[in-house]
């Protein structure tokens, strides 16, 4: 092998392993983006995504703006920082294990309060919690509606509704 | 969220393909020309790796894509770099009419066999992280058990001053490794039920708010074994990974910053209490301070760390065209080094950041998890991989004093091997979890099959 060759395939492997880690990054960054809005997924995301089932489509941008509010975040508490987006259906909040957000908090009851959607807004209500579901400073006895922002505290965790 | 298992395997062949690259140039520089088992030994890296990204993607559908195909790049790189070896040691053999030593890299790749096979059982056993919750304490005892195990009369063995070894015929092993994880389980399990209090409940003692001497004791027993592994088996790494872990985990489960405080004391306290009793802590400090002044006798490895390191410069002398084989240990505790010598500065740095990456990736995974226990657990295993890293690489460079400790998959040795990827299976699978889409099942009482799909933070 002449000096030259060696010369080359050593830059060749420092570049392939460079190539590896600027290709890693560029999924990773895909990844913290991607579920944000699938409509705005570019080519090469559809293309990873292969034969996989695909994500549910998420609701009519009409009925979106009429709701107000696309994700629940956990704001304080334990899960600070957790996100789960809110289309259709409900969520369960509590300590039960099946719970879509499962608070582990000694002050939280297993069944503690679900939020669901209702002409076009989003509602919680108390599942009969031992201390209480609050939004900003008031327990709440009968289903209420959320506003986006508003504080939805549970335990010793807050939430919140975001756009 | 769609998964992203296509990607993953992308990764794993690029990896695959840059391995098969390495060590060809190993061949080719070493004038050893084409490696005589080249297919064979990258056939069965192949068949690994596929086979584990087979088990994942049936297994663990909605796994992180990189985590996988991470692990494997460091572990193939490892391998390159161990091959490298065993032919600078057959050359050197050759030299002095010496017979030649068996080739390490034939052991390292069926150690990655079996590690493989353990990842996968781990991803088809393990359904739900949570399940190993219900074993908080027998995982604690168990390995408390393997940690001591290395001071049993008979199988365990003393390596390099060292007790850290079991033996039993020819096999060795190194229980700590695995004990790790157990107690990594263990920490998880026993914060989460304990964290209020930990948190919440404080006394005043001279202004500063401090837990409740009950509250305390699990820390101080922490402390005490950890610096009991250092007393009885002479083991600084050890000593300090599973220290700094429950420190951390601490810090994550309360979220108060007085138990990295108190940590840090005790740290500071232990620090003293070992540098002052024990001769071979005292001399790890002395040659860490001044290594050129002993480069002949206790400082020699680090002087020839050093001196590999700069011969590498930026671009590296090229795998199989610098003399690694020079430090002592090369492929284990100084494989950074005989790595940073070949590939230089640039090669490093990719390592790093491949690291930094796989660390991120369990830290995200950490975050994203919904249940406590899995948050915690899916730290604390992605804290044990950047203890480590920091404290071999901060070693071998001369940042802090060396210690031993493995090199999360680059280095030599089946323990440490198993161990790492047995972590990435549990990281996968927390990974899995929480990045599933369709939680079947939300409420009992509810009729409707509920979809939430998953939204990280940007």
């Amino acid at each position: 092998m002449s000096e030259l060759a060696l010369t080359l395939v050593r830059l060749a492997f420092l570049g392939l392993l460079w190539g590896f880690v600027l290709v890693t990054v560029l999924v990773l960054r895909r990844d913290i983006r991607q579920p944000a809005d699938s409509t705005s997924s570019s080519k090469a995301e559809k293309k990873s995504k292969g034969r996989q089932p695909k994500p549910p489509k998420p609701p009519k941008i009409s009925r979106k703006q009429k709701i107000r509010g696309t994700r629940l975040v956990v704001i304080d508490g334990p899960l600070v920082g957790t996100v789960v987006a809110l289309e259709g259906g409900q969520i369960t909040l509590g300590r039960a294990p099946d719970s879509t957000i499962i608070i582990d908090d000694d002050y939280a009851s297993s069944r503690h309060a679900r939020i669901y959607e209702s002409e076009g807004s989003w509602v919680v209500e108390d599942l009969g919690s031992t201390n209480g579901t609050w939004i900003d400073r008031s327990r709440i006895t009968t289903p209420t509606v959320l506003p986006v922002g508003a504080p939805l505290r549970i335990g010793r965790s807050t939430l919140q509704i975001q756009n | 969220m769609s998964n992203r298992r296509n990607v993953e395997l992308v990764l794993l062949v690029f990896a695959w393909l840059l391995g098969i690259l390495g060590t060809l140039q190993v061949g080719w520089a070493t004038g050893e020309g084409t490696p005589p088992r080249l297919w064979i030994t990258t056939g069965a890296v192949a068949l690994i790796a596929l086979v584990m990204h087979l088990v994942v993607r049936f297994r663990a559908t909605y796994a992180d894509p990189i985590m996988l195909p991470v692990g494997t790049l460091l572990t193939i790189l490892g391998l390159i770099m161990i091959y490298r070896l065993d032919v600078a040691d057959a050359r050197r053999a050759q030299l002095n009419d010496a017979p030649i030593p068996t080739p390490d890299v034939y052991s390292q790749l069926t150690w990655f066999a079996i590690a493989g096979i353990l990842f996968c059982g781990v991803l088809i056993l393990l359904r739900d992280h949570r399940r190993l919750q219900r074993y908080t304490f027998t995982f604690g005892l168990l390995g408390l058990f393997l940690m001591v195990l290395p001071l049993a009369p008979v199988i365990g063995t003393t390596v390099n001053g060292a007790t850290l070894w079991i033996r039993i015929g020819t096999f060795s092993f190194q229980p700590a490794e695995i004990a790790k994880i157990l107690i990594t389980i263990f920490f998880a399990g026993y914060l989460v039920k304990t964290r209020d209090s930990l948190a919440l409940v404080r006394t005043k003692v001279l202004g500063v708010g401090l837990p409740r001497a009950k509250d305390l004791g699990p820390i101080v027993i922490a402390w005490a074994v950890s610096l009991g592994v250092l007393v009885f088996q002479r083991d600084l790494g050890t000593s300090l990974l599973f220290f700094g872990l429950f420190v951390s985990m601490l810090y994550i489960a309360t979220q108060r910053r007085s138990w990295l405080f108190i940590g840090f004391f005790l740290f500071l306290g232990g620090a003293y209490f070992a540098y002052s009793t024990f001769g071979h802590v005292q001399a790890r400090v002395t040659v860490w301070f001044d290594p050129w002044a002993y480069a002949d006798t206790t400082g020699y490895q680090i002087v020839q760390s050093i001196y590999g390191l700069a011969n590498g410069g930026i671009l590296g002398a090229g795998l199989g065209q610098g003399f690694p084989n020079l430090v002592p240990f090369a492929s284990t505790d100084f494989i950074v080094s005989a790595l940073g010598e070949e590939l230089g500065v640039t090669g490093i740095f990719a390592i790093l950041l491949l690291y930094a990456i796989l660390i991120e990736r369990g830290l995200r995974t950490a975050i994203t998890c919904r249940d406590g226990f899995g948050q915690l657990l899916a730290a604390g295993l992605s804290i044990t991989f950047a203890l480590q890293v920091f404290v071999i690489i901060g070693g071998v460079t001369g940042l802090v004093p060396l210690t031993g400790l493995t090199t999360p998959f680059l280095s030599y040795g089946g323990s440490s091997l198993i161990a790492n990827w047995v972590i990435l299976a549990l990281l996968l699978r927390i990974s899995d979890r929480s990045r599933r889409p369709d939680l079947s099942k939300v409420s009992p009482d509810d009729a409707m099959t509920q979809v939430v799909p998953r939204v990280n933070q940007s």
